[in-house]
């Protein structure tokens, strides 16, 4: 058998030729700044409000967390599912098993395509989903952001769990309180692009340049993606890497609870205080070992019921998502939308062992 | 085995069978929208797919092709960020494909190590480049041009754009494999890499000319998922090695080498698609989607070893000679 190489050769010419082609066509080309006149315009016409439209019945909402099994977004999505009876319509919980930034996108599709009232998604990647939640826009499927917001473009309202300045500042304030404002502090985070982990540190660190805190300083911010295993580790990491660390503050339920485990079987239980985000049953033993003496978290269920109710106003007109419009969100009372497509569900509530056991979520 | 037999014929014969249950039992499957959605979502898995085939027909394989992708993609957001052009960008990126996929290959060749074990150092390798291109931040507002680019279909189909490509790529990959020299020497390789050498096969450039094509395919998956999604980051298609190497398998190519053909393969590629999508549109969970697959995949790996079990066991009763191996097409 006889092999002839020249092929592949010629192959090899015409992809350098045609790499080379394109760089000269680059001269004039798309660049970052040239593009940027292209803004998002807000996909689908804005129709006027109608805030005194009836809710419609048997609307078909759809819940996309940023993953299925977390058991904080369990508790939201149920609570919106429950919400959904109130009003006369249903609702479901689908989503993908890992939280990367493009697992959401097939779902958006498959929603799309099953003609769905409503979308509320927890985005993993606030640019990665924007694509097809545009598209379902213009199909006139409304778009409620809960938990992680996305785009502003690419959805109608964004359900936020707590003024995001508040959640952040008042965990330094907790932590503050635990380690009387001294000492070396570390943050465990959840994914590194998850928006709503990145706003609160924000406001964490701008907190933190408080003449009150000036004796508290942040040596690093770890990510544990919100895996147990890898939280556990960061944990692990940090204890060891920096030996003087006073406090953790773990702004997501998967990284505080993994982090009290660790913390609870280590030499460093009662000696590095931990805070952050959490679900009282999750907590509760940390608490009551004194692991942990206090950590926040709005109420889910609320979160879930909020934005359902959202959903179906945007559905049924009451509503488009502008500044200042108004809805009835069933026992929550009215909530008014805030700048930016917001609406903001309450302040955080502080969970520690004089009051946990009155929790159960 | 005989022709009608062939896995590959029957990974053809379940796609259509699941395509044409879909369309059948679910209105939202066979629409233009939903198509064409489907395939674009396929597109790097298909991509790669295509130079995977080859490496594994000729005995190799690439772990290391989507680190290669999340490295390319960290690449195109850090360049765009920086102010270069689109149209710049793409080529240097490419080469940056070719420069990885020739270390892998340079390493299997000149060293003499086993590619599983080389790739998967460079798997690890590469996606901690990518991390410290981009960190662990994401860069988007790609021009919508692009990014529409790399999401619309071909006006009146439901054939996206990347997917387009692909066809023209697979129609070569196709030639190249089945119908020329070339083809024919990886099958040889595959078979019996010391008897393609002594046959006069230039075994090692062989070799490397693919994985520095792998390289490149995967580089240039990295910019179609980075434009698709609208957002580069460094850890893109984290695990879609795997979505690859299990299409390859499912398509019938034999994992020791020399065995396969690439009709199998895209077959398999688009069945897992649609398959995935069908059942995500009857609201079927993300953890069965992965039990079917895993299924799927154990069976096509069993059926043949199990078809060739069977026929030695009958040629023994007759008391001829064990069945002679099916000859690579």
């Amino acid at each position: 058998m006889t092999i002839r190489l020249r092929a592949p050769r010629r192959l090899v010419a015409a992809a350098t030729a045609g790499a080379l082609a394109l760089s000269l066509a680059a001269c004039g080309g798309t660049t970052k700044d040239s593009a940027s006149g292209s803004g998002d315009a807000k996909a689908g016409g804005k129709a006027s409000a109608d805030p005194n439209a009836p809710l419609k019945k048997g609307l078909k909402l759809a819940f996309l967390p940023k993953q299925v099994n977390n058991p904080y977004e369990t508790i939201v999505d149920n609570a919106g599912i429950a919400a959904a009876k109130e009003f006369g319509g249903e609702a479901k919980e689908v989503g993908p098993s890992d939280a990367s930034a493009s697992s959401q996108v097939s779902y958006i599709n498959t929603l799309i395509q099953q003609r769905h009232d409503a979308i509320l998604i927890a985005a993993n990647d606030e640019n990665a989903v924007c694509g097809p939640l545009k598209q379902a826009m213009s199909k006139n499927i409304k778009i409620v952001a809960y938990d992680s917001d996305t785009n502003p473009a690419c959805r109608d309202v964004f359900i936020n769990q707590a003024s995001s300045e508040e959640i952040g500042r008042s965990e330094v304030k907790l932590l503050a309180e635990q380690i009387g404002s001294e000492g070396e502090i570390a943050i465990l985070s959840a994914t590194a692009n998850a928006t709503n982990q990145n706003t609160w540190i924000k406001f964490m660190q701008d907190e933190l340049k408080k003449p009150e805190y000036s004796k508290m300083k942040l040596v690093k911010v770890a990510y544990g993606d919100d895996d147990d295993q890898k939280s556990f580790q960061q944990t692990q990491g940090l204890l060891q890497a920096y030996p003087n660390l006073k406090g953790i503050i773990s702004p997501t339920t998967v990284g505080i609870a993994a982090a009290a485990r660790y913390i609870s079987g280590s030499k460093y239980k009662g000696k590095v205080a931990l805070t952050g985000l959490g679900t009282p049953d999750q907590m509760r033993k940390f608490v009551k070992d004194g692991t942990v003496k206090g950590f926040e978290l709005w109420d889910p269920k609320n979160l879930g019921y909020l934005a359902a109710f959202a959903a179906a106003a945007l559905s049924s007109g009451q509503i488009t998502g502008a500044q200042g419009e108004k809805f009835k969100a069933g026992k929550l009372g009215e909530r008014s939308i805030g700048a930016n497509g917001e609406v903001i569900l309450g302040p955080p509530t502080v969970f520690d062992a004089k009051n946990i056991d009155q929790y159960h979520f | 085995m005989s022709r009608l037999m062939r896995w590959e014929t029957a990974v053809t014969a379940l796609l259509v069978l699941v395509f044409a249950g879909g369309a059948g039992f679910s209105p939202d499957f066979a629409n233009n929208d939903n198509l064409s959605f489907a395939l674009d979502d396929l597109s790097e898995i298909a991509l790669i797919a295509l130079p995977m085939t080859l490496l594994v027909v000729c005995g190799q394989v690439d772990l290391s092709v989507a680190s290669i992708l999340g490295l390319c993609s960290a690449l195109t957001g850090k360049l765009w960020d920086g102010g270069m052009a689109i149209e710049m960008i793409i080529p240097l990126v490419l080469v940056v494909g070719v420069v990885c996929g020739l270390v892998n290959g340079l390493l299997v060749t000149r060293l003499g190590l086993p590619s599983l074990a080389v790739t998967i150092g460079t798997l690890t390798l590469y996606r901690g480049l990518a991390y410290v291109t981009l960190g662990t931040g994401a860069i988007s507002e790609f021009p919508t041009a692009y990014t529409d680019l790399a999401t619309s279909s071909i006006p009146g189909t439901p054939i996206p754009y990347p997917v387009a490509l692909f066809v023209l790529l697979a129609a070569v990959t196709g030639v190249v494999l089945h119908a020329t020299g070339i083809g024919r020497s990886l099958f040889a390789i595959g078979a019996q890499e010391d008897a393609a050498y002594f046959a006069g096969i230039r075994v090692k450039r062989i070799k490397l000319i693919l994985f520095a094509v792998s390289g490149l395919v995967a580089g240039f998956a990295g910019v179609v998922y980075t434009l698709r999604y609208g957002s580069a980051r460094a850890d893109n298609g984290i695990g879609l090695e795997l979505a690859v190497i299990a299409a390859v398998l499912l398509g019938g190519v034999d994992f020791d080498g020399g065995k396969g053909t690439l009709g199998g393969v895209i077959a398999a590629v688009l069945l897992i698609g649609l398959l995935r999508n069908l059942l995500m549109l009857n609201d079927v969970s993300t953890e069965v989607q992965s039990i079917v697959t895993g299924l799927l995949l154990i069976i096509s790996v069993l059926t043949p070893r199990l078809i060739a079990v069977a026929r030695e066991a009958r040629g023994r009763r007759r008391g001829a000679r064990p069945a002679v191996p099916a000859a690579a097409p």
